[in-house]
């Protein structure tokens, strides 16, 4: 592990070429500070003697302050991340519901697991999704507790994972960029600092398609993905790019992708997984799912064998009924036959 | 009373957040205060007023949003000691994008928005690179991805920040925000305490009024684009 003196060293010792071509986010380092410019075929330091005072000047800068301030952001992204690997479980201990009774469940999910989460709208399925995004310490509405590798977590430790637990998923979220789904992916193995860009870009592109009812290519921007292909390059880049041990679902029903799949994949990838959701394929397809009435747990089921063996059945009504869109969307008449069960 | 102060760029979400971490505090009403500085206008008075939390407002008009909230910082903390509050905050737009009011050891926040395009963190500079803590608003509509690049992009511009992802319409991560704030420093005055970045040092004559355009016109502290040929 590289420490703060060891970059200053490298900094002091390699021409700056060299320091990109080992950390090419030194180039996004010296372009946040206009240097982009700067000469490479020598050490930083001299390069920086023939830059205009101000410019450095205007960031508040002396050049001996700036080597510092690239060799701590060297230090800080070449840091493993430790403060998230090696979750194995996550327990929720039960609070109360919007009646102030008692929940009495202790629940242990571990990595690869699904859970779906069932109940009416406005039962408070979001609500239990929320408490696991903030791990909750009984300092929610809720009162419920979330332990990580069975243990609690004091307010030091939920600050460390700064948002990095969970990744989440939505009807709600869209593309807002304005890159191509190349583009798009490798800005984000850029930013997870993967050593082999092309490798997962390319992972993840075939991944995407294999989801997605209707292909798309490579070079086709993100915001003018249909809903579905959104959906499923969100997954396929959650499955393989994100960090996050667990994931949060909340309602894909409408999505248009293989959602028995994605799910699959992602439980493959090791993460643990919770879907809310209204949908028979997605439920019955999680180990267990947790009922929620007036805000509170009320039951766990555990996913029963004539359940699993109905799967099918229900994956064939589904097809079905894409067949009969896909019929719709080609102007094609619906006939009888075509509905034939 | 502890001070905290929240700036970011206009209609990144400030208000929102504010509201909702008032929400969040769980204090009696009348125990939190906002001061709003803006330039030329602003209505944002209307929403604090709605949700019965005591403001003031504040516009720069033609002087430096920057040296206006310098100058006015500390006569906003005495105004907040005399009401009895039992905590203070300063919102701040800001506009040129070198806006930091920023004070060394009073909770600094940015609040930024998810939609404002990835590299607008890299262009924000000392408002988000002197922050504290970074809210970024927004993220609930933009794909997990998009949040992980964002915050990557405000890490590469302020290591320590801690990042913190508000939903300014459901307050969802306020609570961590609040609980952040718990450990504001209590202050009595402020007097004496510095700024933790420079203002701009823009003292021209276009400060003082002057309308007309060209070379003749132009006296004081000047910054010239050089055009190459
Ligand atoms: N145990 C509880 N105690 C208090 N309020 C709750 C509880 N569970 C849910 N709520 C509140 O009920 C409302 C609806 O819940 P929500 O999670 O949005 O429902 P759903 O996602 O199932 O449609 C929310 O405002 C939520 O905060
Ligand atoms: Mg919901």
């Amino acid at each position: 592990m590289m420490t703060v003196s060891d970059f200053m060293t490298l900094l002091n010792n390699d021409y700056l070429a060299l320091v990109i071509e080992r950390y090419p986010i030194t180039l996004d380092f010296l372009a946040n500070y206009r240097l982009s410019d700067l000469a490479t075929d020598g050490l930083l330091l001299d390069a920086l003697a023939g830059v205009e005072d101000e410019i450095l000047e205007e960031f508040g800068l002396e050049p001996y302050d700036l080597l510092l301030n690239l060799a701590v952001f060297l230090r800080t992204f070449s840091e493993t991340r430790s403060a998230i690997g090696g979750v194995t479980s996550i327990t929720i201990n039960g609070g109360i519901n919007k009646l102030k009774q008692p929940e009495n469940i202790s629940l242990t999910i571990s990595a690869g697991e699904v859970i779906s989460i069932v109940g009416p709208t406005g039962s408070g399925k979001s609500r239990l999704l929320n408490d696991i995004e903030c791990l909750a310490q009984r300092d929610t509405p809720t009162r419920r507790q979330i332990m990580i590798n069975n243990q609690p977590l004091d307010d030091t430790q939920r600050f460390e994972m700064d948002g990095k637990l969970v990744a989440q998923l939505s009807q709600n979220m869209n593309f807002v960029m304005d890159l191509t789904v190349r583009e798009f992916l490798e800005m984000h193995a850029k930013c997870r600092l993967s050593p082999n860009v092309n490798e997962v870009v390319e992972t993840c592109f075939l991944c995407a398609n294999d989801l997605a009812g209707e292909t798309f290519s490579d070079d086709t921007k993100v915001t003018q993905l249909s809903g579905g292909q959104s959906r499923a390059l969100m997954i396929a880049d959650t499955a393989y790019m994100s960090d996050s041990p667990i994931v949060l679902i909340d309602e894909i029903e409408n999505a248009g992708i293989d959602r028995r799949k994605a799910i699959m994949l992602l439980a493959k990838r090791e993460k643990i997984i919770f879907v809310s959701t209204h949908d028979p394929l997605l439920a019955l397809n999680a180990d267990k799912r947790i009922i929620i009435k007036n805000g509170g747990i009320d039951r766990i089921i555990e996913t029963s064998t004539e359940e699993r063996q109905s799967l099918a059945l229900i994956e064939k009504l589904d097809n079905q009924l894409l067949k009969l869109r896909n019929h719709l969307r080609s102007g094609d008449l619906i006939t009888k036959e075509l509905i034939n069960l | 009373m502890k001070l905290i102060t929240i700036a970011g760029p206009p209609s990144s979400g400030k208000t929102a957040v504010i509201l909702k971490l008032i929400e969040a505090f769980k204090m009696p009403q009348g125990s939190i205060g906002v001061v709003k500085f803006d330039c030329l206008t602003s209505f944002d008075n209307l929403s604090y007023e709605a949700a019965q939390v005591p403001v003031q407002m504040g516009f720069s008009g033609k002087t430096c949003p920057d040296h206006y909230f310098v100058s006015n910082i500390e006569d906003a903390v005495q105004w907040g000691i005399e009401s009895g509050f039992k905590l203070l905050i300063t919102e701040s737009a800001g506009l040129c994008n070198r806006c930091s009011p920023y004070i060394n050891s009073i909770a600094s926040i940015c609040v930024i928005d998810n939609l404002s395009g990835v590299n607008t963190p890299r262009k924000i500079g000392p408002m988000l690179k002197f922050a504290d803590i970074v809210v970024v608003t927004k993220g609930d509509i933009v794909s997990q991805a998009e949040r992980e690049v964002f915050a990557f992009n405000i890490k590469q511009v302020n290591l320590t920040a801690r990042i913190i992802f508000i939903n300014g319409i459901t307050g969802q991560g306020t609570f961590m925000l609040a609980k952040h704030l718990k450990n504001a420093l209590e202050i009595d005055t402020i007097r004496d305490m510095r700024l933790r970045f420079t203002t701009p040092a823009a003292v021209c004559s276009y400060c003082t009024g002057e309308t007309r355009i060209g070379e003749p016109h132009q006296r004081g502290m000047l910054k010239k684009m050089e055009f190459k040929k």
